[in-house]
């Protein structure tokens, strides 16, 4: 199992390949569209982390002390950054994820993505994935953990 | 001689020059700036406006006996008649500088509304109001007891003038309309709109945001009550804006906010207010962007409002031309008179991922709900991408866009 930080980097390395903005989006782009949809059930307000233009729809499991994230979004963009999200997150301690950096974001050049510019919900949505984190951490550390949805 | 008299001939390259922010890059492309509905790049006669006053003048104004002071004043009045003589409004005391559109709409509804509104009253806005001429008039209704009341939009984003007349009767004391869509670049029938309101007796106020960098204001002929102005969309510097009001209605109406330069003598027991313009403007005004205006009206007058209109309705029709030949696009607003705004949308494409592309090409558009999530709405759409273009825009940029939203298209589809 590789860790956020190794992920991360993997990342990181995969863009480096990469000689202009022009094949950092459309690789973007692709894991957009690639990006498994979540079914309309979850496309719900309470799963909505809204921007002022684009919105994004997640949800949260723990599973055996560890968190599985999905989500969509309706611009492609949002949603291949999104996807990248969910690569480095998903499937880790409730600990690691609240610890991560995330500092690739920045690394590829997709800093201006997570600017308070209120244009998309990826700055909420990364808050968000923390916060479901730090709800399942509280959980199991309480006496009766109880698994599910966050 | 006087500013207007100093016509050039339109010279796109030489209009160009005055703006130094058009030579940079963006992600390694040249700078194609079509975001001017939102704000507008400002000539280096502003910038030098604003940098002179630093160096040379800054002092509080008013008050002070010593000749920065002076000047300052000077500077800063002188701005006063520039403007009064820009929308020709009968005196300079009809002036008042406020922080731009949103505060002078405020200041009207803060002040004549609230005052003067009851329950049963009606306000009557329009259906393509951007959210600062619909908010504040929701927080007096709720104030008041006024209700608001809202003229329709029709398909090609014009105003339902059937609809409005229907609306129109004697428990409307105010309207409250914008003069040029920013979403939609539509160009309302004010002058239709405030005949037929003052006939019933309300007043009119006209959100002139978008409408004062490209048409001729003159608020004597349009005969509106109040008419707000931002300086940032009009070359002139972000922070400063205008509410013309018609002397009589700002003499009734009360101070909008307490402090100084707004009295004539404060003592415990009671405090008078100064005398208009100064009533309305309390504390400190923005001194250095205030000087800066008066630069950027002179610069707009000098290269002339005429010439760079018909070089921006020249500019919209090769857009929407160009733009119609892009295959899925849908344009948002096709009023017949519009100022230079084009919104479309582009199906099964989502304006934030075409508004990231384009960037990528260096080109800076709008993408989203422009702040008029009704009107969005209107259309059943969530935002819209929009191409707004000023004096310094070229055909030769239209194509860079053109180019730019294919790419983006066949990468998104």
């Amino acid at each position: 199992m590789k860790s956020i930080a190794q992920i991360e980097e993997e990342i990181v390395e995969d863009f480096s390949l990469f000689d202009t903005w022009d094949e950092k989006y459309e690789y973007i782009i692709d894991m957009g569209k690639k990006l498994k949809p979540l079914e309309d059930e979850h496309k719900k307000d309470e799963n909505k982390i809204k921007g002022c233009q684009s919105t994004v729809w997640m949800v949260s499991e723990l599973k055996d002390g560890k968190v599985y994230y999905r989500a969509e979004s309706d611009a492609v963009i949002v949603k291949g950054l999104v996807s990248m999200l969910i690569r480095v997150l998903s499937g880790h301690e409730p600990k690691e994820i609240i610890n991560a950096k995330l500092d690739f974001i920045d690394k590829i050049g997709m800093k201006q993505h997570l600017a308070q510019t209120r244009s998309n919900g990826l700055l909420s949505m990364v808050k968000q994935m923390k916060l479901d984190a730090t709800v399942y951490l509280a959980k199991m550390a309480s006496p009766n953990p109880s698994e599910g949805g966050a | 001689m006087s500013a207007t008299t100093l016509h050039i001939a339109f010279d796109v390259d030489q209009v160009r020059r005055h703006f130094p922010i058009l030579n940079r890059e963006v992600k390694g492309k040249p700078l194609v700036y079509f975001d001017n509905a939102a704000t507008t790049q400002k000539p280096v006669e502003v910038i030098d406006a604003l940098t002179s006053y630093y160096q040379y003048f800054n002092a509080n104004i008013h008050r002070g006996i010593h000749s920065l002071a002076e000047e300052a004043t000077a500077a800063y009045e002188a701005t006063r008649d520039t403007v009064q003589q820009f929308i020709n409004a009968r005196q300079r005391e009809e002036i008042i500088f406020t922080r731009g559109v949103t505060e002078s709409i405020n200041l009207v509804a803060y002040t004549w509304a609230r005052t003067n509104l009851k329950a049963g009253d009606e306000i009557l806005i329009s259906g393509m109001e951007h959210h600062s001429n619909i908010v504040p008039w929701q927080l007096i209704g709720e104030m008041t007891g006024a209700k608001l009341k809202v003229i329709p939009v029709d398909d090609n984003g014009e105003l339902m003038m059937d609809e409005f007349h229907n609306l129109l009767n004697e428990k409307v004391k105010l309207v409250s309309v914008v003069h040029a869509s920013n979403s939609l670049g539509t160009i309302n029938p004010v002058k239709e709109i405030i005949d037929a309101a003052h006939k019933v007796g309300a007043i009119v106020m006209l959100d002139g945001a978008q409408s004062t960098v490209h048409l001729d204001i003159d608020v004597q002929e349009l005969d509106c009550d109040f008419f707000a102005i931002s300086s940032h969309k009009v070359y002139g510097p972000t922070g400063i804006g205008v509410l013309y009001g018609k002397r009589a209605l700002l003499e009734a109406m009360p101070p909008f906010m307490g402090g100084g330069e707004m009295i004539k003598d404060v003592s415990f027991e009671k405090t008078t207010w100064n005398e208009l313009p100064y009533k309305f403007e309390a504390g400190t005004p923005n001194i250095a962007d205030t000087v800066a205006l008066k630069a950027a009206i002179d610069f707009v007058q000098r290269i002339g409002k005429k010439q760079i209109r018909l070089h921006e309705e020249e500019l919209l029709q090769y857009a929407t031309e160009e733009l119609q030949n892009i295959d899925g696009i849908r344009l948002i607003g096709t009023a017949k008179q519009k100022v230079s705004v084009a919104s479309f949308v582009v199906e099964g494409v989502h304006p934030q991922d075409l508004g990231i592309l384009l960037d990528n090409q260096g080109v800076a558009v709008r993408t989203g709900h422009h702040c008029t999530q009704p009107l969005m709405n209107r259309f059943g759409i969530p935002g819209t991408t929009r191409a707004s273009f000023a004096m310094y825009n070229t055909k030769d940029e239209i194509d860079v866009m053109i180019a730019g939203l294919q790419k983006a298209i066949k990468l998104l589809r």
